[in-house]
């Protein structure tokens, strides 16, 4: 059992997403960056899709009642366990009555605590994602607040790791491979013909700042604006967490995991899958630029990120 | 016109079946949806039906585990859809999407905009009921909210733009149209469609199986109902 002291700006229970009820216009949502709750599943001895909390910005304050193992990845916040700093990246055995503090962080903006066993709530539609829209699913289809008691599943990963204190920590940062801060890989649009030639060029060439306006549903970007070469209507069509709308406004909205199953909105261009965690972590004021790539370079590159994931994974479980 | 296949990103691929809504009936979409669906093509995770496309979803590592060359693993999935898709069965040789009938309540609290959509169409409300649930509609597909039904069919006559102040709060239930289509609001949401009455339907509850009344390619109609039908509909359910 958690008992929640302090809800913190946007805490929420996630796993991997809702997926196979976006036909029916259910939003498939989970975890923002899901390589970083993946691994932190893994380190808390959990399957990659254990229900996990997310937090934004300002974290949670959490009473664990039982004993338990933890593991957290993300941001840098500042992460107390009973006062004393409490290591990210690494699992942490907690003793019964412990105290977990997250405070703000300095860079970045979100980060996941896993709990070995994982959280403890119903499945809605096979996840136990939080629909925040739709008012289902996580803990009551709700953020958490103070008072809140959630409870700790059982650990049926198959792995019987004792985890317990580590002297180590992962740095699942050296598993994506960055193309440096502040820069997206992105891959043409199915829209990116509809676009003017100068719009074309300003995409992959300016500098587009973060708003304030931006949430779990996506970010609002501000910069030279992207006409289209004529008026055009678009079909509504299917989109996905990384696709970058635009709206007639010419700025760029960036969809994020708890976008809408269907957008209307001419699509310039869609993230790399490597890179959705980056957008997880963009804060308002900061700036990001587009770097182009081909379909099947995003592909290499997921494939190697994954394969050096299977080897921390075969690494650590030998090293546990 | 022949399908047409292009990437959304590292993990979807677009298949465009028609350039406008109507060229192709809304119900071939749905054919076409199902007939992929039932190939259950490897890596495929999702596929996603919408006015005139089918987006299908899929997972880069699970295909590259299937066997397709890692080079070229969006143009190995673009094959093997493309070779289904040439076996697509005429239109006629596949079951029709069901018929669904919703009943409705037309006017007063419950379509607070009945009349002045009648004034606009110079109709009395009478016709417009009569015209709204005349015929048959098609779910075009389902998005905005969760269960949100877009509904193609909506008759010339009721073709109007969306209000121009949208309601904060539109109660579940309600029965409405805007532009070419028709829609019915699943949940308490904000919304710009012109409400014409409401059914005591739910068409949408998170742990129900399925979760949504209507799936994309159900055949819709309307039935208007009495104000006391409706209150027989709710104490029922």
């Amino acid at each position: 059992m958690i008992e929640v002291i302090r809800g913190g700006m946007l805490t929420t229970v996630q796993d991997l997403g809702r997926r196979g009820y976006q036909n029916l216009g259910v939003v498939a949502g989970g975890a923002a960056d899901p390589f970083a709750a993946r691994m932190a599943n893994f380190l808390a001895g959990n399957k990659e899709d254990a229900a996990l909390l997310e937090m934004a910005f300002a974290g949670p304050k959490l009473r664990f009642v039982k004993r338990s193992v933890v593991a957290w990845c993300g941001a840098d916040f500042t992460a107390t366990c009973d006062g004393k700093p409490l290591p990210k990246n690494r699992p942490v055995s907690l003793a019964a009555g412990s105290v977990l503090g997250f405070g703000g962080t300095k860079t970045g903006a979100m980060a996941w605590l896993a709990v070995g066993g994982g959280i403890d709530v119903p499945e809605v539609m096979d996840s136990r994602s939080t629909d925040l829209t739709g008012k289902f699913g996580g803990f009551e289809g709700r953020k958490l607040a103070a008072g809140d008691r959630l409870a700790i599943g059982q650990n049926d990963s198959g792995q019987s790791l004792s985890r317990g204190a580590a002297s180590w920590s992962l740095g699942p940062e050296r598993l994506v491979a960055v193309c440096g801060p502040g820069v997206v890989r992105v891959m043409r649009g199915p829209e990116w013909e509809w676009f003017s030639e100068g719009a074309k060029e300003t995409f992959f060439q300016s500098i587009f700042e973060v708003t304030k306006d931006g949430n779990r549903m996506g970010t609002r970007l501000s910069g030279p604006p992207l006409p289209l070469a004529e008026p055009r209507e678009m079909i509504s069509a299917a989109v996905d967490h990384g696709v970058i709308q635009v709206p007639p406004s010419g700025q760029p909205i960036i969809l994020g995991a708890d976008r809408q199953t269907i957008g209307g909105y001419p699509r310039i261009g869609v993230v790399a899958t490597v890179d959705l965690g980056k957008l997880a972590q963009f804060r308002p004021g900061e700036t990001v630029r587009f770097h182009e790539i081909q379909t099947h370079e995003a592909h290499e590159l997921l494939l190697r990120r994954e394969r050096d994931f299977s080897i921390a994974r075969a690494c650590l479980t030998l090293s546990l | 016109m022949e399908p047409r296949i292009t990437a959304l990103g590292d993990r979807a691929l677009i298949i465009e079946l028609a350039d406008r809504i109507g060229d192709e009936a809304p119900s071939r979409i749905h054919q076409v949806c199902s007939w992929l669906s039932d190939a259950r093509l490897p890596g495929v995770t999702e596929l996603v039906p919408a006015a005139t496309t089918v987006t299908v979803f899929y997972d880069p590592v699970a295909l590259k585990e299937t066997g397709a060359p890692k080079h070229d693993l969006a143009g190995w999935l673009s094959s093997r859809l493309t070779e289904r898709l040439a076996r697509l069965p005429e239109a006629t040789a596949l079951p029709p999407g069901r018929l669904i009938e919703i009943p409705v309540c037309y006017g007063g609290d419950f379509g607070p905009d009945l009349d002045s959509i009648a004034t606009r169409a110079k109709r009395s409300p009478e016709a417009v009921v009569e015209l709204h649930s005349g015929g048959e509609y098609v779910v075009l597909q389902l998005g905005f909210a969760p269960g949100f039904p877009y509904l193609h069919g909506l008759p010339e006559a009721l073709r109007f733009p969306r209000l121009e102040t949208p309601r904060t709060r539109v109660p579940a239930g309600s029965v409405a149209i805007a532009n070419r289509q028709s829609c019915v609001y699943p949940s308490e949401i904000p919304g710009g469609w012109h409400v014409l009455g409401r059914t005591p339907l739910r068409l949408f509850q998170p742990d129900r199986k399925p979760p949504a009344l209507l799936g994309p390619g159900d055949r819709v109609k309307f039935r208007p109902i009495s104000p006391e039908e409706f209150d027989r509909w709710e104490d029922a359910s």
